[in-house]
């Protein structure tokens, strides 16, 4: 056992993974030499050589479509998108070809890679590199996606979505990255995707979130129990394609109660399908209407409004306000 | 120094001239390779004819004929080794033909059947709706035949409509950088649905464009099968040997663009006339004439024996059973999410109104 930030546990699970597997490859843009420039990367060049470590040219859509090529031909590419914000240029071969190619080869091909890139707000970054996207892949059949929230759940996450035989986009929250370190074992263990931690049992209160808002929502709530005599459950879904449906249900049916945190804007957000899911199944177990804190409805806002455009503790605590208001 | 545009020039690679006559000096390919390649012509044509027929009567859908750019296809598809992969687009049966998808394929896939073109039994890609992304799934491919050390080439069909796409271009600039055994095969017919090669490129050429993302360029006569195939020849020689080419192969779209389309309405009768006359079948066959080893006779056999092969294959279509709605939910992922479960099962076995 040893402690490791969540970068720290990306690059172990990275060189652990390529040293048991040679068909292992990454590629993206400033990994090599330089080890990406959150340094996820860092040393695997030196370690694997350049024919393991590809530094591209700046070009997003190769460095996915390419993926798709090795990956259906017996290699199993890790690609890095620099910042989330640039997946645009790259949208094509990410949800038209690698998530469907199982599909459009009536199952003859399959395209086992991972695209990891940083995402997610509150680190004052330029224009699009901040961007939560994740509502888009939730809507493209074939893909998985998944946000880990701390260092131990990387390394078992990572490690399962590089021997999954899907394309998985593993997002990364940059604000979490050295925000703390935890105690992450050196063996090999993978943590299934698709599986949600409840991180906190609660009674009264449902709040399901993932990514950057997990450490926010623990802080609010620790606080919010010791001034109330009420107490809340928190759901780290870690995997929104597919999403563990049997964790909220059973969450919710007991509390009666949900809210949704996630910094990607809220219209046809990730909340709006959770919350619409809960509506389809557990309607009648809720004494409160659901409440979705998110990001709102504008582009990624420049670093002087940042910090209220995000879920943050007042936003948070006036939404729990108003649930137990009912 | 300054470049100034289309101060490269480029000449196109010719071995038959316009009534089938040699040029010059023959390539080095023996008889027998000769006549399989015509006879690979004359199937591609029957197949194209019939899918054309059906399309008309409604037993297949949407189809783009290829009728025209036989010589590009097959000559290409000739010289490849059974190791070698094809990233084809949506034009390409011809060349999916000789590398071993099965022709029935065709006729599901027109038919809207889930099996779509990909085969176990052949290195090809299902077609490309999205012109232009199969040229990276190509250089992704050849990487990883490099890695692999498979020695086999990865080739991209693509249109010269398709080379406008930024894809295209980061895929020839990958190719470059990486040293990859790829070949882009880029059949130039002139035409992109409605717009001419005139309104896709201000470059004299596209073969051209190689030079600018460091790797080889050849202009071939596209309808002039004997030309394409020994010019595939060298270019997968020297892609086998990690030097990329792109290959711009000059030929028509005889036909519509798809069933869909009705070319009347953009292009003058006296250009397909031109072009009608260098038909690349009429070439080939008039080569063979002339070196004695083809005649009348041997033409209407073959001609019937393709049209039986075609016959078979759509009656192999026909006779597949229709895809289930059911079969969709387990081509999404290795393994069916809850979710598609339960959306399997929520389908209802009988209708609610009585
Ligand atoms: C990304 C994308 N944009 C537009 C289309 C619609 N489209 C289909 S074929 C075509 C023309 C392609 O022309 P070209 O590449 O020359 O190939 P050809 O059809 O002549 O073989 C267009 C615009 C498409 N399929 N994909």
């Amino acid at each position: 056992m040893t402690t490791m930030t969540m970068i720290e546990a990306i690059n172990f699970t990275l060189r652990k993974e390529m040293e048991r597997d040679q068909r292992v490859i990454c590629i993206g843009e400033d990994i090599g030499k330089n080890g990406g420039v959150f340094r996820a990367t860092d040393g695997l060049q030196a370690l694997f050589g350049e024919e393991r470590v590809v530094d591209t040219p700046i070009a997003e859509s190769a460095i996915i479509g390419a993926s798709v090529g090795m990956a259906s031909r017996g290699l199993r590419p890790v690609a890095e998108i620099q910042f989330f914000g640039f997946i645009y240029e790259a949208m094509d071969q990410m949800v038209a070809q690698a998530a469907r190619l199982r599909f459009r080869s009536g199952g003859v091909l399959q395209a086992p890679m991972v695209v990891r890139a940083p995402f997610g707000g509150g680190v004052r970054t330029p224009e699009l590199h901040s961007d939560s996207l994740e509502g888009l892949f939730l809507h493209s059949p074939g893909m998985k996606v998944v946000m880990p929230s701390n260092a131990y759940d990387a390394k078992g996450l990572l490690t399962a979505a590089i021997r999954d035989n899907d394309p998985v986009l593993f997002l990364e929250p940059m604000k979490l990255y050295r925000a703390f370190k935890q105690e992450v074992p050196e063996e090999d263990y993978v943590i299934e995707i698709g599986k949600a931690r409840v991180l906190k049992q609660g009674e009264e209160l449902t709040i399901i979130t993932w990514g950057p808002s997990v450490p926010l929502v623990s802080k609010v709530v620790e606080q919010w129990e010791k001034q109330t005599n009420t107490t809340v459950e928190i759901i780290d879904v870690r995997t929104i394609s597919p999403i563990d449906e049997e964790t909220i249900l059973t969450s919710v049916q007991k509390t009666g109660r949900a809210i949704i945190v996630h910094e990607a804007v809220k219209t046809g957000g990730p909340g709006a399908e959770i919350s619409a899911l809960i509506n389809e199944k557990a309607l009648f177990h809720l004494t409160a209407p659901i409440i979705r804190i998110t990001g709102f409805d504008t582009p990624y806002p420049v670093p002087s409004v940042e910090d209220e455009w995000l879920p943050n503790a007042n936003r948070i605590i006036q939404g729990m306000k108003e649930v137990f208001s009912h | 120094m300054w470049l100034e545009p289309n101060e490269t020039v480029v000449e196109k690679i010719q071995y038959l001239d316009e009534n089938g006559k040699l040029t010059g000096e023959s390539p080095d390919v023996k008889d027998e390779e000769l006549i399989n390649l015509y006879k690979w012509m004359i199937q591609a044509r029957s197949f194209d004819q019939r899918a054309l027929k059906l399309q008309r009567q409604g037993r297949i859908g949407t189809y783009a004929p290829m009728i025209g750019q036989e010589a590009a296809q097959i000559g290409s598809a000739f010289a490849l080794e059974k190791q070698d992969w094809v990233y084809p687009s949506y034009r390409e049966v011809g060349v999916s033909l000789v590398h071993g998808v099965p022709m029935e394929n065709f006729f599901l896939y027109t038919m809207g059947h889930l099996k779509g073109t990909a085969s176990e039994s052949a290195n090809v890609f299902p077609v490309q709706i999205i012109i232009g992304a199969q040229c990276l799934h190509a250089v992704g491919g050849a990487w990883a035949g490099k890695y692999n050390k498979e020695n086999s080439v990865s080739v991209a069909y693509i249109g010269d409509g398709g080379t406008s796409e930024g894809d295209f271009h980061e895929a020839l600039n990958f190719a470059g950088v990486y040293k990859l055994p790829v070949v882009f095969f880029v059949q130039n017919n002139q035409w992109a649905i409605s717009v001419p090669i005139s309104k896709q490129t201000g470059s004299a050429s596209i073969s051209q464009k190689a030079v600018a993302y460091g790797i080889t360029g050849v202009q071939v006569d596209g309808n002039d099968a004997l030309a394409v195939y020994s010019t595939m020849k060298q270019a997968l020689e020297r892609a086998r040997q990690g030097k990329p080419v792109l290959v711009e192969a000059i030929t028509y779209r005889q036909g519509p663009h798809t069933t869909a389309d009705d070319p009347t309405k953009y292009r003058d009768s006296g250009e397909l006339e031109k072009w009608l006359a260098m038909d690349p079948l009429k070439r080939m066959k008039a080569f063979l004439m002339e070196k004695e080893i083809w005649n009348e006779e041997l033409e209407q056999k073959e001609y019937e024996w393709a049209d039986k092969k075609v016959s078979e294959a759509f009656e192999l279509a026909v006779n597949t059973p229709r895809s289930k709605v059911e079969e969709i939910f387990g081509l999404v992922y290795e393994q069916k999410t809850n979710q598609l479960t339960e959306q399997l099962n929520s389908i209802p076995t009988e209708g609610v109104l009585k």
